[in-house]
């Protein structure tokens, strides 16, 4: 056996994205040496893929909002299941968080007088998200990669060594969480280039490893999607909420089919797209739940003035919260008035000059013109939903990011609770920054706490190592690409957009079946750079995450934000009160109901009773 | 609609490797990307590429297709004939890992050598102020993926290994006069871009703009203006510093 590399932290981050790259930055100004460790290259995580915006309060452009307002539309867009606390520590916080980039050196688009501009977004009362045309993800990162860039020459003037404090550890793949009792003592992985492994002792890991889209057949989520940090966390001990909640958004492309799944940013309604069935009917009007009936325009006439005119009109139904709109699309293709390809229609080009939709949707304008040949200043789109984003995730201490086992800490999509069964479209940017560094301040505070640093039994770095390479040591078995096929399959198909219990039933009996068959697999070749052997080790976080999805789907027997289902359509009170908790047990996932914590009141004052009456029991408003 | 493609694929790792042939079922719409994925699930399941978004926003992907320097995930098939046999072969400037997967972390200790935004001192967080005109040109610069495919084909690094210590390329360059451009960075960038990146190695080619995919200006707005600025500090100073401190 080769020697094993070893490092040693006072804190890891496993992620680069927004998420991990603003935790890193925390810990490194508490003063620990710090890690990041991500899948890919520095840089081109996940969150660089963010177009629309990063909505924060700032009222740079209405001057009436504030973080109440945003609050209470978190709330609304999560149907009052979000963590009231995250949710509260979000809209105050997130105004900060951005400023803050500009000190980084992020360029944001300008209002007339010089600010950052914000621009209108489903389910924001206001415009509030502050963007860079739609690219406002690369943005991001590029930014926070720049100022981790900037600390790090910081340590090079002083110490003579760039990663005295902080350093990156790209194309690097966590496999295993290790653990001394009950506390976290490092992480097991392999780099990719060379597939050999490495250990990294550190008292404290902080998971920002973003969603699990890969699970599904048509997503806009990139490979790195396979839920490893939910399962990182379960395997640890850790319990994950909310996981029957899923975004699907509703615009991805339908055409052609290898691009099916990408994204059509939202903005594309935010700047005035409109969509329109096979017979050119705006069919939004008709899908205006009651719940929303007096926020949203109910004809063509009011909706078509509010781009110019908000005070005194009601938005356009295309504005309405991501599930909402994905359903109606659903409906209409169902009822045969789809699209050629089976979407429907996105239609900017009838409201915006062709000069203007390519200075502010340029990467949309780039993406159709050479994906699918179709140009949106003077044709439609086509589109239709594709899984997006996961509520669910590691079970948090708002104020710190912290999990229930010591020493491991989440931040980003991998946490659950902030966005409730919903999450609003460009909260997910803020989510990132805000509690990104808690989470940094949060495990550091740990940290420094600590009288004694944890050690890693031996016996737990065999064991992983001997788990990596099982696929090599089988002969005979399956082909890791045909699972993740059979995977992505099912789930899209029973434990998708619209879902009944028997279908879910079924899709628990393949999951069983692939579990096992997973038992078997083969790759062929060596350790290095194989992605056939890459995909074998995330196929195990893939069936743990799915089977949570599935388990948690089959209890809510009610329909509520990124959880619809056929045989119980209508919302109910009773389950807003109810966080569902998954927990694993060598490798059976377990499912139990846990009260939601009751909001504070004060919070509550912000919304009027008529409203609270559609969410809450009559025992909760006496 | 679909059809059996001819592929040749460069196979190997830093210690050699050869062209490999395929043929491969190929399907209306598909990019180049979507060809390399089938013949891992088909064909070559340890076939090593990197890529990531698969929506041309991350920049992992990047190879040379038929020699010229392009984004895996948006090459799309109907651009070559289907009789065509289509070769993809790795960057050619940086060093091979495995197959397509080239080492380019020749790009991360050059991003390390550019010093950083330098704020101004005076404003706190949210008092910044810049107009969308100002902004606009560090804005392009900024469009930047780090696909590196400006760094590998720019033939001052290309194919000569021994200028790579004193030249950090268009992508860095660029990065300078984004910097230079910000409206509220207050550090000194030109000389720095002379001296210490190597902006005088560049002899404008453009080579570097003609295979961004994000269609930036490289040349014409970021080096030639960077190289003009050079030259009127060169030739009067004064001018310069003036320029500097009454911008704003
Ligand atoms: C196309 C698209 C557009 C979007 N637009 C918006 C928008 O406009 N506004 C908005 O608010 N949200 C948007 N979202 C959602 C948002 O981009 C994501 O939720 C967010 O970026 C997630 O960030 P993160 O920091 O949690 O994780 P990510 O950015 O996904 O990063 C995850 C990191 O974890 C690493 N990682 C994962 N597993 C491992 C492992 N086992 N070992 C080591 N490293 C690992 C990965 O390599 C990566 O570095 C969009 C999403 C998509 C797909």
């Amino acid at each position: 056996m080769p020697e094993l590399e070893r490092h040693s932290f006072d804190v890891l981050v496993i992620g680069a994205g927004g998420a991990g790259l603003r935790a890193a930055i925390e810990a490194r100004e508490h003063g620990m040496r710090t890690a990041v460790l991500c899948k890919s290259l520095f840089g081109k995580a996940h969150t660089v893929m963010a177009e629309g915006g990063i909505a924060a309060a700032m009222g740079n452009v209405n001057s009436s909002d504030s973080w109440q307002v945003h609050f209470r539309d978190t709330m609304r867009g999560g149907k009052f299941l979000n963590n009231w606390r995250m949710a509260e520590l979000h809209a105050q916080e997130a105004p900060q968080r951005v400023w803050e980039l500009e000190t980084y050196g992020a360029l944001f688009d300008r209002t007339k007088d010089g600010r950052i501009s914000q621009r209108n977004f489903g389910g924001h009362e206001y415009p509030r998200l502050a963007h860079v045309g739609d690219r406002t993800g690369l943005e991001l990162i590029r930014t926070l990669q720049q100022k981790i860039v900037s600390l790090q020459q910081e340590d090079f003037k002083e110490f003579g060594d760039y990663e005295e404090r902080l350093r990156v550890f790209q194309e690097f793949t966590v496999t295993d969480l290790v653990k001394d009792g009950d506390r976290i003592a490092g992480v097991f992985g392999y780099w990719r280039e060379s597939g050999r492994f490495v250990l990294f002792e550190a008292p404290a890991v902080i998971l920002a490893t973003g969603g699990i889209g890969k699970s599904f057949k048509v997503t806009s989520n990139s490979w790195e999607y396979t839920g490893d940090g939910h399962a990182l966390a379960l395997r640890a001990g850790a319990s994950l909420i909310n996981m029957e909640f899923i975004q699907f958004h509703p615009t991805g492309m339908v055409w052609p089919p290898s691009v099916k799944g990408i994204l059509v940013t939202e903005s594309v309604r935010g700047d005035g797209g409109v969509l329109r069935n096979s017979e050119g009917k705006r069919f939004m009007f008709d899908y205006i739940p009651e719940v929303f009936k007096d926020k949203y325009a109910d004809n063509e006439e009011e909706g078509d003035r509010w781009y110019t005119d908000q005070a005194n009109n009601r938005r356009p139904p295309e504005l309405l919260p991501r599930d909402e709109v994905a359903r109606a699309i659903n409906s209409e293709v169902k009822a045969g008035r789809g699209s050629p390809h089976g979407g429907v229609f996105l239609d900017v080009s009838t409201r915006l000059p062709a000069e203007e939709i390519r200075k502010r949707l340029p990467s949309m304008h780039h993406q159709f013109k050479e994906l699918a040949d179709v140009d949106i200043t003077a044709q439609p789109m086509e589109v239709g939903p594709t899984c997006h984003y996961v509520m669910g995730g590691v079970e948090v201490d708002p104020d710190t990011g912290s999990s229930s086992v010591a020493g491991l800490y989440a931040a980003g999509e991998v946490s659950g609770g902030m966005h409730g069964s919903n999450r609003l479209g460009g909260n997910s940017l803020s989510d990132l920054l805000v509690f990104g560094r808690r989470a940094g301040a949060g495990a550091s505070e740990y940290v420094r706490a600590l009288d004694s640093r944890p050690a890693v039994p031996e016996e737990t770095v065999t064991e992983a190592r001997a788990t990596a390479l099982k696929p090599f040591q089988q002969e005979g078995g399956e082909n890791p690409y045909t699972l993740h096929m059979e995977l992505q399959q099912s789930m899209n198909d029973l434990v998708g957009i619209i879902r009944r219990q028997g279908e879910m039933e079924e899709a628990l009996q393949r999951l069983e079946k692939l579990k096992e068959r997973a038992q078997s697999l083969t790759v062929e070749g060596h350790q290095q750079f194989n992605p056939g052997w890459h995909l074998a080790l995330d196929l195990r976080n893939m069936l743990l995450v799915s089977e949570c999805v599935a388990k948690a789907a089959l209890l809510r027997t009610e329909s509520r934000g990124g959880h619809t289902r056929d045989d119980h359509p209508s919302m109910d009170a009773e389950w807003r009160r109810k966080l569902l908790v998954c927990n694993v047990d060598g490798d059976r996932v377990s499912v139990e109901e846990k009260p939601q914590i009751p909001i504070r009141g004060d919070l509550l004052d912000l919304f009027d009773r008529t409203e609270l009456e559609k969410y809450l029991t009559a025992e909760e408003l006496s | 609609m679909s059809y059996q493609g001819k592929f040749r694929v460069w196979r190997g790792d830093d210690s050699g490797g050869a062209l490999e042939d395929f043929t491969v079922e190929v399907n209306e719409g598909e990019v180049v990307l979507d060809i390399i994925h089938r013949l891992q699930a088909t064909q070559a399941p340890d076939l090593a590429v990197r890529w990531n978004c698969k929506a041309g926003k991350c920049g992992s992907c990047s190879a040379e297709i038929n020699g010229r320097p392009r984004l895996l995930c948006m090459t799309r098939m109907s651009v070559f004939e289907e009789s065509e046999t289509i070769t993809v072969t790795p960057m050619r400037t940086f060093p091979i890992i495995r197959d397509l997967v080239t080492d380019v972390s020749f790009n991360y200790t050059k991003a390390r050598e550019v010093p950083s935004f330098a704020p101004p001192k005076d404003l706190a967080p949210g008092e910044y102020r810049m107009q969308q005109v100002d902004v606009e040109r560090s804005q392009e610069f900024r469009k930047c993926i780090e696909c590196f495919l400006c760094q590998n084909t720019c033939h001052v690094v290309r194919d000569h290994e021994e200028n790579k210590e004193a030249f950090s390329g268009p992508r860095f360059l660029m990065r300078v006069a984004e910097l230079e451009m910000h409206p509220l960075d207050t550090a000194d960038r030109v000389d720095q871009a002379q001296d210490d990146h190597g902006l005088g190695y560049c002899n404008i080619t453009k080579c570097c703009s003609e295979v961004c995919p994000e269609h930036i200006h490289i040349t014409d707005n970021a080096l030639i203006p960077m190289k003009e600025r050079v030259a009127d500090r060169k030739y009067d100073p004064i001018v310069w510093l003036g320029n500097k401190l009454f911008r704003r």
